[in-house]
This record gives structure tokens, sequence and C-alpha cells, in this order.
């Protein structure tokens, strides 16, 4: 048997693997939560809920109207993102006036009530939701087995986020949003409808959390407390990047991701603290986190 | 002929500390108008005022026959006021170009990109630059370009020549003189005395929140002595 620093080497590759996995589910919810914050300067508790709300949109549609996997990527993350303008419009920007901590208070606040809501609707324990049959099964790489829908996982979250990337970096909108960020007043003056703007981009958010959702759904369970889970670790990953720096958000997402999975073929114990020990390096030596802009 | 801008009795305030008291002035279209006055006296308060930026405003702004006083900060521009603002407010994470094609065009009649870089040679040079990469000088160039390209009819500009270069602020001045010849109206803040009556047609003098003097560049010279007086200079 092949191995690598003695370890064989199938169990490096496949834990490579989930690494890459669970990076992708990082870099697609850092993402969300780094746009939110640099436009909004809203800290977004509830973008584990929004993720959580992704999955159960897609099993929801499957049961009650028989909607399928490749629908409900595209509408769960409408259905979820449209929620969250409402949410944005009726309640959020209410409080941009107020301490940034009022914003964060609100979304947590907002998080548990939704997670408080489907626990009571549907339990606190998971429920399956298959993997679509077109991405069933598996393939031989040869020196590896591969689950289809991890793969598929894999590549649709990287071109999600170059999109977002693409939209917000190369697009007149995407200028709208960087120069708001910057200077909203301003911007305002100019002539663009900024709180439409801060609307759309928290809309944005909440699709992107969604979208991730319905794409975890068939590989973890469906569960209330699914985005509760993730979200701690999300929120150090976005430490780390650097709040607010996109492409910060989408490479430190999938760092970590491998980082993960390796140290649980090196060090299995360390596996589940390794990214906040990331966390703390990070924040002892550059507080800014490692794409941050300043200080 | 009504005037492009008139403003009456205009009061505006920041939190609890009462600003602009009354200020009373009127710009006709095609004029240029700069407002002299010591620090402090409300100057930019009354730009940012009348732009909209400052909310808490009493009074009345007319600008072209309409009542401002509850147009949203967002429709000022698309009611064809334009600002550059004393900061410049030039975007980092934009590039030059970026910055250029900002402002939403809100009326026929602005310039094209090409006259645009035809008189802003040194922007077409560093159009890829991020915005805050420019100099001083060119990073005013570029405030005031891109208020150019939108067909905005009143240019409102808050001390366009601070801190830069004479050779910038000269040319500065020239760029003002081509708008004017194209029947743009200029109502700028300046505190260089030399250049402001090299472009200015009238002159308020501010103090204490209101207008306490009004006349045309004519009259400046047998004015000197009064304004050195109010002005420190």
């Amino acid at each position: 048997m092949t191995m690598i620093f003695g370890i064989p080497l199938q169990a490096f590759l496949g834990q490579l693997l989930i690494g890459l996995i669970n990076g992708s589910f990082y870099a697609l919810l850092s993402l969300g939560l780094a746009v939110i914050f640099g436009l909004l300067r809203v800290i977004n508790f509830a973008h584990g809920a929004q993720y959580m709300l992704g999955a159960f949109a897609a099993m929801l549609m499957l049961e009650y109207f028989g909607i399928n996997y490749w629908v409900a990527l595209i509408l769960g993350p409408i259905v979820v993102g449209l929620f969250g303008a409402v949410i944005e419009r009726t309640m959020l920007s209410r409080l941009y006036n107020l301490d940034p901590l009022y914003g964060l208070l609100f979304t947590f606040g907002l998080a548990l009530a939704i997670e408080g809501t489907f626990r009571y609707l549907y339990g606190a324990a998971g429920q399956p939701y298959s993997v679509p049959a077109q991405l069933a099964g598996g393939t031989n790489l040869g020196f590896m087995f591969l689950p289809i829908y991890r793969g598929w996982v894999v590549v649709v979250s990287l071109v999600a986020c170059i999109g977002t990337w693409l939209l917000i970096e190369k697009t007149k909108l995407g200028a709208y949003l960087r120069a708001a960020t910057e200077n909203p007043v301003l911007v305002q003056a100019f002539g663009v409808n900024v709180p439409v703007l801060l609307t759309l981009t928290y809309g944005l958010g909440a699709a992107l959390a969604a979208f991730a959702g319905v794409l975890a759904a068939p590989i973890y369970q469906v569960s209330p407390l699914m985005g509760s889970n993730i979200i701690i670790v999300v929120f150090a990953v976005v430490v780390v990047g650097g709040m607010g720096s996109i492409m910060g958000a989408i490479l430190t997402g999938y760092m970590l991701g491998i980082a993960e999975g390796l140290t649980k073929v090196f060090y299995p114990e360390a596996s589940n603290i390794v990214i906040f020990v990331i966390m703390a390096i990070v924040l002892l030596l550059r507080p800014a986190g490692l794409f941050g802009r300043d200080a | 002929m009504a005037p492009l801008l008139q403003v009456s009795n205009l009061n505006a305030w920041y939190g609890e500390s009462h600003v602009l008291h009354g200020v009373d002035m009127t710009v006709g279209e095609g004029e240029t108008i700069t407002i002299l006055g010591r620090n402090g006296v409300g100057k930019t308060t009354t730009l940012r005022t009348i732009v909209g930026i400052i909310r808490e405003r009493k009074g009345e702004i007319r600008f072209a026959g309409k009542d401002m006083a509850n147009v949203p900060l967002h429709k000022t521009a698309h009611n064809g006021i334009g600002f550059v603002p004393e900061e410049r407010g030039i975007f980092s994470t934009l590039t030059v170009e970026e910055n250029l094609m900002l402002p939403p065009v809100v009326a026929e009649g602005g310039m094209s990109l090409e006259e645009i870089y035809e008189l802003f040679p040194n922007l077409q040079e560093r159009r890829s630059s991020p915005g805050t990469k420019l100099s001083g000088g060119e990073q005013q160039m570029l405030a005031i370009a891109r208020i150019l390209r939108t067909g905005v009819k009143l240019l409102i500009l808050d001390e366009p020549t601070e801190g830069l270069a004479p050779v910038i602020v000269q040319r500065i001045g020239e760029v003002l003189k081509t708008l004017k010849e194209r029947g743009m109206t200029v109502l700028l803040v300046e505190q260089n005395f030399r250049f402001a009556s090299r472009v200015a047609d009238r002159f308020y003098l501010m103090d204490h929140g209101r207008m306490v003097a009004n006349f045309p560049v004519a009259e400046l010279p047998g004015k000197m002595d009064m304004l050195h007086k109010v002005l420190g200079v």
C-alpha cells in the first residue's frame, strides 16, 4: 500500500476530500457573511439559520410539492433570499443608526426564533434527503472511491464562489456595492438608492447560505440544529480570513476545511479544535485577519 | 427669470448644535458662485444641506422650481444637483475608470467619456489604477470628472483647491472656465481667494451661519479691506 508520511494514501486523500467538502460549505457561508458585513456592518448571526432554512426548503418542497433537487437548488435560495430581504426591510434596517451590537443581537434572536420554530415543528432529530438519482453512486479514481455527489458539491460551490466574486468585483452592481461599503452617503448623493442596495445584499447573503443548505441536505441530515453546528466554525473562518474581504473569505474557507481534514489524518484528536487554534494564532499575529485590509 | 437655485431662510442642525441660522442665497443658471468665510462659519454645512446629506433642516431649497425639502438623498442627483465633497470621496476599492463611471447618468447633456479623457488626459492613462493611488490633484480631477458625466445642471464643489500645488490649482481653474463656457452652473466654497476671484461671477460672504454680504466679482477690489478683516487673511 502506498504510504505518505506514514499514513495510507487512501486515508490521506479521503480526508483531504472531506476537508475540501467541508471547506466548500465554509467558503460559501463565510462569503455570504463577508458580503453582508462589508456593506451592512451587521454580523449576521442568523446565517446558520438561513443555511438550515435552505435545507428545509428543499426537503419540504419535495415532501409537499414533489419539487426535485435541481429545482430546489434554484428555488430554495430564492425563497430564503426573499425572506431575508423582507427581514432586512422591515426590521434590520431600523437598527442601522444604532450601535452595531443591536444588529448582532437582533440576528442572534432571529436565529433562535427560527431554529426554535423548526425544532418545535420537526423535532431535533435529522431527517434524510436523498441524493438526486443523477448524482448517486460513486466512481473509483484508482487511488480512492469518490461519491459523485461530493465531487458535485466541490465543483458547484467553487462555481458559486467565483460567480459571486465576479459579480462583486467585475460588474456595475458590484462597483455600487464596493463604493457603498466605503462611503454610503456619497454613493447615495450620486443618485444610487443605497437602502435598496442594502436589502439586495442581505437577500443575496441569505440566498447564498440557503444554497449551501440545499447542497448540504443530501450529505448531512436536514435538522433544525445543522446551522448552529456549523456557524461557529464559519465565524472562526471569517475571523481568520478578515472581515469584509470577499476573496479572503473564499480562500480561507477552503484552506481551513482542508486543514481540518488533514488534521484528522495526522492527529485526529485535534481535528475539532484546529480551526480555533489557527484563529487564535492569527488573532495574535495579524488581528485584521489574513486578508483583512486594516486592523 | 427665476434663479436655478433659491435658498431661503435655511436653518440646519448637527444634533443639538444649530449651525445654519437662516441662509438666503440665489444661484442663477450659468453662474459661478463662490461662498467665502472663515473656518467653521457653516460653508460646508450649507453645501451639504442643499445636497440633502444633512436632513435636520428647515427653510426652503428650491431647485429649478422644485421644492427639495422632501426629496430623498438618492433623488438629489436625479433632480440635477451634483456634489464633489471636500474629502473628494474617491473609492479605494474601485479603479479610476470604475470611480469615473460610478455616478449614474441622470440627464442628457453630460460629457462623454471621450470628452472627459480629453479634458483630463491623466485619468485615461491611469484608468486601471486603484482610485486612491492617484495624486491629490488627480483625485480632485477625478472627483469633478465623474460628476460631469452625469448631466447634472448644478455642480457643487467643496474647497476644490485645498492642499493642492499651484500648478494643479491653475489647472482646476481652467477646467471650471471650460465648464462655464459649456453653460454649467457652479456653486463652490473656497478659501483660496486668488483662485476664487479668477473663476467666480459673484460672491457670498458667510459668517455665523448666515450670508452677510453678496457682491459681483467687479466689486471685489473695493471690498478687499473689508474681506481681509472678516476673513482674517
